[in-house]
């Protein structure tokens, strides 16, 4: 082999550099989709409003994950260990020691981030293709370990755990279907502000330092092996919020709904989303909530493949996700704004 | 220790699998620099297709060298029509898009061939080999099989013209193309010479893990393993990774008091995360160094 082949070429980063400012939406728009947000459950039926939920949650995850890999530069096909842990936190407190379900959302949080922390140190000596493959290994083992004997009497084993739906409080008027909605909205919009902020802070721009090169952010002094770990502890712990809310809308937890297939779900999600744009999560959310169904009322014997084309109508006509229309969307504005 | 023997050998029985698939996988990594993630659905789909020119009358070897031609143009045509308007999307773009291939594929073939498990012939037969009751004559086949495919793969790459011109498209692109290579379609070339031979791989395994859309699941996640434990650059590297893959999960199944076949590929992973860990590029793979 000569030395030509033992240098990578330049610029040929695995996750292009977005700039902190384009990672999130302007004041106005985000005021009007949370007005929107907040109005839409009023005029929908439960079941819509449970969608909207899962929307949420989903978004939620796909933020944690963008926060990793658009943020920090680091892949993940994990993150639904995280989500698993998270759920299976809050099933086990609110069934077991009759904890509040609000109250469970922090601590799973916290264990989650300490489980995303603790598994980003082995983590950090991998990158790219290897450290997709420890993620992926470390989702692909999950539900057997929920399912270990041992464990069986806290987790149910391959039966689950049943989770109550908390009523709305203060005798609101409100189906449990909507006083949930609500609580996720907020929690989604804490979540999504810390975000924001997260990433506009030192360690926001620490983290975009090392995606765009590592040798250079050492070089400026900044820890990677720090802000890497901590990249991964809080894109865990974010979704393990999302898995401890999820638990609480499904009503039920079970080693097989968090397989790898959830894995992948969020990742496409963040494509379709845009790397690195969070108000894109939801979009790719919505992407990875609503589609599978569409192909599968388009055809039920080829609803992979109906899923396939169109996922890749999406990636031909936006290869850069929601973001790309956003920018778009903006241009467009401005120029009207001349004329 | 007869008990060791035994399960070292069951293990490279299975390894021989996991071999196949892994160097399909390195293959279309050195084209092309990511890995496939519909790589197994192809070779599945090729799979089916030599079985339905079987069903048609087409005798073994007849069938299994169109199904070559079949998964070498497949593959190209993939790279064409799917994959070269991507070429300039971003890497991860480029991943969604194999798995809505995979999407694709698997779900076109469930419809054509339903979902029902299918016998495949084997052209080695299946008693047992050398009077050992571990292997039979079908996996020391494919075991015979695998080695001679890795020995022409190096031949190819070393000493011919378009073996050097690929190995020069996928490693300097630019310099490539200024001595006047197609890199664009030593690309494509790659894509059909991966796609064939996953069709090779699942033509051999498919008599051991039958026939049918979801039967690449597994061995694809074996073959990554293999190819990441031997290092994504060495054909070779993918070779003995795929051999201890099979031999660790045996061992860990022997051993390991508790672990079931639901444990192994969790603790097989895990041990190959070990490895990594150390020598992060694999075992064999070669150290990538960044110019500052």
């Amino acid at each position: 082999m000569s030395a030509a082949e033992e240098v990578v070429a330049e610029g040929h980063e695995a996750v292009e550099a977005v700039p902190k400012r384009a990672m999130t939406l302007g004041t106005g728009t985000s005021l009007v989709v949370l007005a929107a947000l907040l109005i839409a459950p009023v005029f929908v039926k439960n079941f819509i409003i449970f969608q909207m939920t899962m929307l949420l949650i989903y978004g939620l995850a796909v933020l944690a994950l963008n926060i990793l890999t658009g943020g920090s530069g680091q892949f993940s096909l994990g993150q639904s260990a995280f989500y698993a842990v998270g759920a299976y936190t809050t099933a086990v407190l609110m069934e077991y020691f009759n904890v509040n379900y609000a109250l469970t959302i922090p601590i799973s949080a916290t264990v989650c981030f300490g489980f995303g922390y603790l598994f980003g140190k082995p983590a950090l000596r991998l990158s790219g293709v290897y450290l997709a493959l420890a993620t992926f290994a470390l989702a692909t083992a999950m539900p057997q370990l929920l399912k270990l004997n041992f464990l069986e009497h806290w987790t149910g084993g391959v039966q689950g755990l049943v989770v109550t739906k908390p009523d709305a409080p203060f005798g609101l008027p409100m189906s449990q279907d909507m006083w949930l909605y609500y609580f996720t909205l907020v929690v989604t919009i804490a979540i999504y502000i810390f975000s924001v902020n997260l990433l506009r802070s030192r360690s926001g721009r620490a983290f975009m330092a090392i995606r765009d090169n590592e040798i250079a952010a050492s070089s400026m002094g900044v820890n990677v092996a720090l802000y890497k770990t901590l990249a991964f502890g809080v894109s865990a712990g974010i979704t393990g919020v999302a898995g401890s809310l999820g638990a609480i809308a499904v009503q039920f937890v079970a080693p097989d709904s968090y397989t790898i297939t959830l894995a992948i779900s969020l990742f496409l999600g963040m494509v379709v989303g845009g790397v690195g744009w969070l108000p894109g999560s939801f979009v790719g959310a919505a992407f990875i909530i609503f589609v599978p169904n569409m192909a599968e009322s388009i055809s039920k014997g080829l609803s992979g493949a109906v899923f396939g084309v169109l996922l890749f109508l999406v990636i031909y006509l936006v290869p850069h996700g929601a973001r790309q229309v956003a920018i778009l969307g903006q241009q467009l504005a401005g120029k009207l704004k001349k004329n | 220790m007869e008990l060791f023997t035994n399960q070292v050998l069951a293990g490279i029985a299975t390894g021989a699998i996991y071999a196949c698939m892994a160097l399909a996988v390195v293959m279309i990594y050195q084209a092309i620099d990511h890995l496939n993630f519909a790589q197994g659905e192809m070779a599945m789909f090729a799979t089916f297709v030599s079985w339905q020119l079987m069903q048609w009358g087409v005798p073994y070897w007849a069938a299994f060298v169109i199904t070559l031609v079949f998964a070498f143009v497949g593959g190209v045509a993939i790279e064409r029509i799917l994959f070269k308007p991507l070429a300039k999307a971003p890497v991860l773009t480029n991943v969604a898009g194999f798995i809505a291939l995979f999407a694709i594929i698997n779900s076109s073939a469930g419809l054509i061939w339903d979902f029902t498990i299918k016998q495949y012939p084997t052209p080695f037969g299946s008693s047992p080999f050398l009077g050992s009751q571990l292997i039979s004559t079908h996996q020391a086949g494919m075991i015979g099989v695998t080695v001679l495919l890795l020995i022409g793969l190096y031949f190819f790459f070393q000493y011919t013209r378009i073996g050097l011109a690929m190995r020069a498209a996928a490693s300097v692109p630019e310099s490539a193309r200024l001595v006047g290579i197609n890199t664009s379609w030593m690309i494509a070339l790659g894509w059909g010479m991966a796609s064939a031979i996953g069709a090779i791989a699942g033509m051999l395994i498919a008599p051991v893990v039958f026939l049918e859309p979801n039967m690449m699941g597994g061995v694809l996640i074996y073959g990554f393993a293999a190819a990441v434990l031997g290092g994504l650059t060495s054909p070779f590297g993918a070779v003995v990774g795929g051999f201890l893959m099979g031999i660790f999960e045996n061992l860990a199944g022997t051993y390991i008091p508790g672990v079931g076949n639901e444990l192994k590929l969790p603790i097989a992973l895990a041990l190959i995360i070990s490895v990594l860990v150390v020598k992060p590029a694999g075992l064999f793979g070669r150290h990538i160094v960044k110019r500052v």
